[in-house]
């Protein structure tokens, strides 16, 4: 199991990296393992405005649906449209090419108060 | 690709395999009126790319591919939350008596006052065990009753010009189908942890309950198999903030004669007569889901409903009696909009030949036949959750209802769907799944009330040997099923990239 020490996490398993004034997000390593093998992503139009904690998408597998969840408040500025191709993406690398959207925060705050890999890595311990 | 493609056609053919040029199954009479050319330019086709076979070969290919399947009539099925019991076949004779099967939906009443009073007397009977004070029969299926009755909580709180309730909580352990009812109604919903013991978390529940909530949504028993038991707490802390509370009739079987949901406070329910009442299940059914309702919500229910025209009395016991209208004809039947009607939900008058069924089921059981239904299907689940209880962890240990969840992770490196695919091999349908996803690796159990104690100790026996299998050989597991049709089917491919018809079929074979 992988927690990738250079990105935030919240407990509903989702995680934003900073990337300059944007912020990217997708779902944990421990996430796309508890779902098993992903078949399907529904991701937001470009320009939504999302609430963090609102659910933003949806992610797919042959076990269950789960939505995704903004960690985040701000704008989606961009989707990853590969994962519509291939979806397994999110499987091989979770917190690379299986990124879901990029967005522009508006209380890049929020950031800090996410979960760091360590406090993130001993929740899902617990759970 | 090409081994599996082959083994499947050793299976049996496509239809299409068996066409011949020219072959017919039927022939049409010669036209005894003028040809007459259609008006206009209308695009029709002149080619429809149909298989061309004889009658015998049609019944010869479905009757074989029948012969492939698992069943309720071939094997015990115990596949939680289902309630996969046995269809008695005189609910069929019953459906198929002339008066029944050939009356037109669009007969006036009085040419089909029979059907009606079959109408009218399901409703009692469902209101009698539920305690609801009216009940429709509109819905064709229990996700469709869930959508009904969310619209009528819906159609009440916009009726007193309560605009601001747009949440609905839905806990973890409800049915599945819950979220999505609630969003297609126009609703957020919103999921409540359960605590400990597999009951809602009513701190949770509590701090969640505002004047923006429109409802819940509970399961009970819930589909951890168990009874919640603070559900008057639960309703009584929904209410208390005004909302509303909706019952998911789906795991009803195991409350027959033992518990009407209006006693506890449940404002509106679906009944699942494909579950609880044995009309078919699975392969299309089709459902049915009528909706009852206690008398707050009663005038929002969707129409039409099967209503007496007789003069109603009321017995000392409080029930109601309806008595002959006119003078040796008995009573007279009518359809009717209730009130504040949400309308329509179905085409005429809901699944109506399935409607039969639960009739026939519901007059041959009587009342204590009903709560003997309850009675086995509950003694059943916990004999089998005995007999397994050693190899299989339960998470939740308390007696459970009607159904039970354990976990499929009884080797290093095996999971649920290794159990579930080795069930195969020993002629047993695998249990749900991987549901509720509350319980990680979990195998949902059902046995029912009509299996009997011999078929639900091979089923054991067989979950016990898997067990043994996975310690010693797992292989067995993860290569299995071994004596089917078809072995292990590669469901992460299917659902990636589907093939759905036979044009995609043939792409594929060229390009092998």
């Amino acid at each position: 199991m992988t927690y990738d020490p250079d990105v935030k996490y919240q407990k509903s398993h989702e995680w934003a990296r900073k990337d300059g004034s944007l912020f990217t997000v997708g779902i944990s390593d421990y996430a796309q393992d508890s779902l098993g093998d992903v078949v399907f992503v529904e991701l937001p139009e470009k320009g939504k405005v999302v609430q963090k904690g609102e659910a933003f998408g949806v992610v797919e597998s042959v076990k269950a649906a789960s939505d995704v969840y903004a960690p985040l408040s701000g704008t989606i500025v961009e989707v990853n449209t590969k994962l519509k191709e291939d979806p397994a993406l999110v499987n091989k690398e979770p917190f690379g090419a299986g990124w879901f959207v990029k967005i522009q925060a508006s209380n890049p705050t929020e950031y800090d108060q996410l979960l760091s890999a360590t406090e993130y890595e001993a929740f899902v311990k617990g759970l | 690709m090409a081994t599996k493609n082959q083994r499947i056609h050793t299976v049996e053919p496509f239809i299409w395999e068996l066409s011949a040029p020219g072959r017919v199954g039927a022939s049409i009479p010669e036209a005894d009126v003028p040809e007459y050319p259609l008006p206009g330019e209308i695009p029709l086709r002149t080619d429809l790319p149909l298989p061309e076979v004889s009658e015998l070969e049609v019944v010869r290919h479905f009757t074989r591919l029948s012969r492939l399947n698992f069943s309720i009539d071939t094997h015990m099925y115990p596949l939680g939350s289902c309630t996969m019991k046995y269809n008695p076949k005189v609910n069929d004779a019953a459906a198929s008596l002339p008066g029944f099967s050939e009356v037109h939906p669009l007969l006036p009443e009085d040419l089909c006052q029979g059907s009606l009073e079959l109408l009218y007397r399901l409703q009692r009977a469902l209101e009698t065990l539920s305690g609801f004070t009216a009940v429709s029969l509109q819905p064709a299926a229990g996700a469709h009753g869930e959508l009904a009755g969310v619209l009528m909580i819906r159609a009440y709180h916009l009726d007193r010009g309560d605009t601001k309730r747009t949440r609905i909580l839905i806990p973890d352990s409800a049915h599945g189908t819950n979220p999505a009812s609630v969003s297609m109604a126009g609703f957020t919903a919103e999921q409540i942890p359960s605590d400990k013991r597999g009951n809602v978390d009513l701190s949770i529940l509590r701090q969640r309950c505002d004047d923006t909530v429109a409802g819940l949504m509970i399961t009970n028993p819930n589909t951890l198999g168990l009874f919640e038991e603070n559900i008057e707490e639960v309703t009584g802390i929904v209410h208390e903030a005004g909302g509303l509370v909706y019952g998911d009739g789906a795991n009803f079987n195991a409350l027959l004669g033992y518990l009407r949901p209006a006693d506890v406070g449940i404002d509106v329910m679906h009944f699942n007569l494909h579950k609880t009442f044995s009309t078919p299940h699975g392969g299309g059914g089709p459902g049915a889901g009528p909706v009852g309702a206690n008398a707050r919500l009663a005038p929002y229910l969707p129409g039409p409903i099967v209503r007496s025209i007789g003069s109603e009395t009321i017995r000392s016991n409080g029930r109601k009696r309806t008595e002959g209208a006119f003078q040796g004809h008995g009573s007279r039947y009518t359809l009717f909009y209730p009130e504040k009607s949400i309308g329509r939900v179905k085409a005429f008058y809901g699944n109506f030949g399935i409607l039969v069924r639960a009739f026939a089921y519901i007059l041959q059981m009587g009342g204590d036949g009903l709560r003997a239904v309850a009675e086995h299907a509950v003694l059943n689940a916990n004999y089998l959750k005995h007999l397994i209880g050693n190899r299989y962890r339960i998470p939740y240990s308390r007696p459970c209802m009607h159904e039970f969840v354990a976990t499929g992770d009884i080797a290093p490196g095996i999971h649920t769907m290794d159990v579930a695919k080795r069930l195969l091999d020993y002629g047993f349908h695998p249990p749900t799944v991987y549901f509720p996803l509350i319980v990680k690796e979990a195998l949902m159990i059902e046995p029912t009330e009509t299996e009997s104690r011999q078929t639900i100790e091979a089923f054991a026996d067989a979950l016990l040997r898997i067990a043994e299998e996975a310690a010693t050989s797992p292989e067995l597991l993860h290569e299995a099923p071994h004596d089917t049709p078809v072995g292990r089917l590669d469901e992460v491919r299917a659902a990636r990239e589907p093939i759905l018809n036979r044009r995609q079929t043939e792409k594929l074979e060229g390009t092998r």
